[in-house]
């Protein structure tokens, strides 16, 4: 096909659920695509020698290699091609902001709409693991050398995966029941289904990674501690305690972090109560703080669970929301409102301890402010009073305190992040390494991946002058 | 893993259960005042338990709890050789432990098994402990033996007068603070218990100046420091209790915030009950009439 002819096809749509379904249900949101139009849509791909995608990728994923395969018929070849460089690519293919990273810089984008490597990705994925074609890799001969690895989220799944193929032995500790870190405890169903994330873990423990769950380290035995016992400690506990807005009413019942919210829900399966032990508190009319991809899953979650009204409170305009578009789009679609250049100033309570409303003031942009955003500022006596029984505070976390608070010489940023070295991860301690959200506060599954798949190279090299 | 050792009914309305699990563990890092989170099955909520002793050498910890709702009830129902799904810990801050020459320690309820943990380790750090235990009625008191041999002085009060002293142990507190006022030896109180028993032990010590250290129990669901259930308003200030407590000021605590944040859930709660009974009347689990009642 001439490149001409390739400019014409245009990109394939993912069938997905209508919006008024799916917003009432917590089955996944697309459907996927189908052999043929994956076909189609790899076709699209020009196969360019300098490939620009490839650059936007973090991890640098082989693009036209195995969009390529993908265009050949050869899927199962190209979930393989994704996996030597992406450990997670059904899940990459699915929360990954495609848009700012490799399809942002495809250069049929520039004339068009880009090649959609994120949904081809997924097929692939999706196409291996639902014929039961995903083989063992090639595994180094044991080195003898044993790693432990806190936090079970994409950072330390990923770096279990990458030292357990290098030979050596990888235990996993996990402080919740389950592995996966926000992928099981934060991201909901419709945008990933738990089914996904377990077979990731499957896939890991038989390669051999030993995955040890209700485990908390540093009340547990303690970094120090595994490190007499290990040769090397890989830290990825992620985010913690929620940031809340500090203002009046918040500690009202019917007032959420976002982590707890969706940890209900998700985590805890409480959309399937009385099935499922854990109540959540299914709102008519929901607040969610916030203009990030966690507000919109908030905001989508809320509806899920009976919602007739579900806002979201944003103090600056749609343009600023960090949250992905398509989240933002989806999230609209289904039927959020956006209240938007409003910022919560208090909550307001009944007699009986729970959440009537929320005041909030109207806003308006100001001078652009050191990230570039343009800056909200209150237009005075605007206030005004948005009746609600729900509040989901979703503004942000705190790094996890339990390791650092446990560590002692394990130095900190101002914020209590752990400090690390961006190409290596290794810390202020001898052997220990981190990466992902704890390192870098709030990230992406991407970033905490790459900064996995860094430390375990680091680890690696560590282990062997040991 | 996390199997029932034993088990013990400690009394039958309210049913208070006192069970030892194998957790090995636990049992070697656990401190007073730190607690367990457990989930019973894969349906099962996180539900926190404070530790009320632990046998090093047989790598055990024990819990004492009351049943209050369905999880508690499910679990006051698995026998000796069962296992609980999770059993995770242990978790929060270790009481602060120091030699403070006399304490006070005043437990209620089931709050007495927390507190003769917290007592033995006083003890170890060579302090005079003098403490009370108070129920409601006779039945519902445990552990006095156990108590008098590790406590310098032991009271009991029952609210009915069926046992000890009748009346609440805050009558007890308040005696002994007056007692103490000119020599002033007590230079700490520990309360555990219901809620609002904690709320009025510290209300009883602070006009003596009395340092008050309460256990709060909130609704958790992580209790590792992530999802913000715990949260309590402590001087003012938003405070984590997996992470920062369990234990706190109580002079400083807003009890009342307390009480509201501890009743989030009762219709959930009562119909997750409810349902419990249906399916335990049937027998065969499907929540049917057929079955035998249990
Ligand atoms: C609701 C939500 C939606 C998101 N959506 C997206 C998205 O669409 N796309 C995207 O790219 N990113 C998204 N993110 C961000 C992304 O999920 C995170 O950046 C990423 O998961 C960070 O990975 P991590 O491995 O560093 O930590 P985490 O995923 O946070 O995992 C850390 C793990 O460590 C465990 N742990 C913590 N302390 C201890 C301890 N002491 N001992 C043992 N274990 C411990 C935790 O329980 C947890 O399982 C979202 C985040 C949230 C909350
Ligand atoms: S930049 Fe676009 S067209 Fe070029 S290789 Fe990457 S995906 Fe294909
Ligand atoms: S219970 Fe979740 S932060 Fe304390």
């Amino acid at each position: 096909m001439s490149a001409d002819k390739k400019q014409k096809i245009p990109r394939q749509p993912m069938p997905e659920q209508e919006p008024k379904v799916r917003a009432r249900n917590f089955d996944e949101v697309p459907f996927g695509y189908s052999p043929e139009t994956a076909m189609l849509e790899a076709s699209r791909c020009l196969q360019c020698k300098k490939p620009k995608c490839v650059e936007g990728c973090p991890v640098n994923v082989k693009i036209p290699e195995f969009i390529g395969l993908i265009a050949e018929g050869d899927f199962v070849g190209a979930a393989r091609k994704l996996k030597e460089t992406n450990a997670l690519p059904a899940v990459c293919g699915r929360v990954c902001p495609q848009e700012t990273q490799c399809e942002a810089k495809c250069v049929v984008g520039k004339k068009g709409e880009p090649v959609a490597i994120g949904r081809l990705e997924r097929f692939a994925a999706d196409y291996e693991r639902d014929h039961d074609a995903v083989t063992k890799p090639a595994m180094a001969p044991s080195t003898g050398k044993k790693v432990a690895i806190v936090g079970s989220g994409p950072a330390g799944l990923t770096c279990a995966g990458d030292l357990i193929k290098l030979g050596h032995e990888v235990t996993v500790f996990e402080a919740l029941h389950k592995p996966g870190g926000v992928l099981v405890y934060g991201i909901p169903e419709f945008r990933l289904p738990k089914a996904i994330v377990q077979a990731e873990v499957d896939y890991l423990k038989s390669l051999g990674v030993k995955v040890e769950l209700d485990f908390v380290v540093g009340m547990l035995d303690t970094v120090d501690e595994l490190l007499a016992k290990y040769d090397a400690v890989f830290i990825g506990t992620g985010a913690g305690l929620p940031v809340f807005m500090n203002i009046p009413g918040e500690n009202l019942n019917g007032v959420y972090s976002a982590n707890e919210y969706l940890t209900r829900s998700n985590l805890m399966k409480a959309y399937l109560f009385p099935e499922y032990d854990t109540p959540i508190v299914k709102g008519k009319k929901v607040a969610v703080f916030g203009g990030g991809n966690v507000a919109m899953d908030a905001s989508r979650t809320a509806l899920r669970l009976g919602a007739e009204h579900s806002y979201i409170v944003y103090r600056r305009s749609e343009a600023e929301m960090p949250a992905r578009n398509e989240e933002i789009h989806h999230a609209v679609e289904e039927g959020v409102e956006l209240v938007l250049l409003a910022n919560p100033v208090r909550i307001v309570g009944n007699d009986e301890g729970w959440v009537s409303g929320v005041e909030c003031v109207r806003m308006e942009l100001g001078e652009p402010d050191e990230s570039g955003r343009r800056r909200p500022v209150p237009v005075e006596g605007s206030e005004f009073i948005l009746e609600v029984d729900t509040v989901v505070v979703a503004i942000g976390n705190g790094p996890n305190p339990l390791v650092p608070n446990t560590t002692p010489g394990l130095e900190l940023t101002r914020w209590g992040n752990i400090k690390a070295d961006e190409e290596t991860g290794q810390t202020s301690r001898e052997g220990v390494f981190a990466g992902g959200d704890i390192v870098t506060g709030a990230a992406t599954v991407i970033m905490a991946m790459g900064a996995g798949k860094k430390a375990a190279v680091a680890i690696h090299e560590y282990l062997q002058d040991k | 893993m996390n199997r029932i050792v034993a088990k013990e009914e400690f009394s039958r309305d309210p049913a208070v259960y006192m069970m030892q699990i194998e957790a090995p563990l636990i049992a070697k890092k656990a401190r007073g005042g730190q607690f367990i989170v457990l989930r019973i099955n894969e349906q099962g909520e996180r539900i926190p338990l404070t530790i009320a002793d632990t046998d090093l050498e047989k790598g055990l910890v024990t819990i004492v709890f009351q049943v209050v709702g369905k999880s508690t009830a499910a679990l006051g129902q698995l026998e000796v050789g069962e296992e609980i799904l999770d059993f995770i810990g242990p978790l929060g801050k270790p009481t602060h432990m120091d030699n403070y020459g006399t304490v006070l320690c005043v437990a209620g309820g089931i709050g007495i098994a927390p507190v003769h943990n917290i007592v033995r380790e006083l003890k170890k750090h060579g302090n005079k402990v003098i403490t009370i235990m108070g129920a409601r009625t006779k039945e519902l008191l445990f552990w006095e033996d156990k108590m008098r041999a590790l406590s310098d002085e032991v009271y009991v009060t029952t609210d009915d007068g069926s046992y000890g002293r009748h009346g609440l142990v805050t009558a007890v507190e308040q005696e002994l603070l007056e007692k103490d006022r000119d020599q002033g030896d007590i230079n700490l109180v520990i309360g555990i218990g219901p809620p609002i028993m904690m709320k009025f032990v510290a209300k009883t010590s602070e006009p003596f100046g009395v340092k008050t250290l309460v256990s709060l129990n909130p609704i958790m669901v992580d209790a590792t420091g992530m999802c913000g259930a715990c949260r309590v308003t402590v001087g003012g200030k938003t405070r984590f209790v997996c992470v920062d407590g369990p234990e706190f000021d109580g002079h400083q605590v807003d009890f009342d915030e307390l009480f509201t944040r501890q009743r989030i859930y009762p219709e959930q709660e009562k119909l997750s009950m409810e349902l419990f009974r249906q399916q335990q009347a049937c027998g065969c689990g499907c929540g049917c009439d057929q079955g035998e009642a249990s």
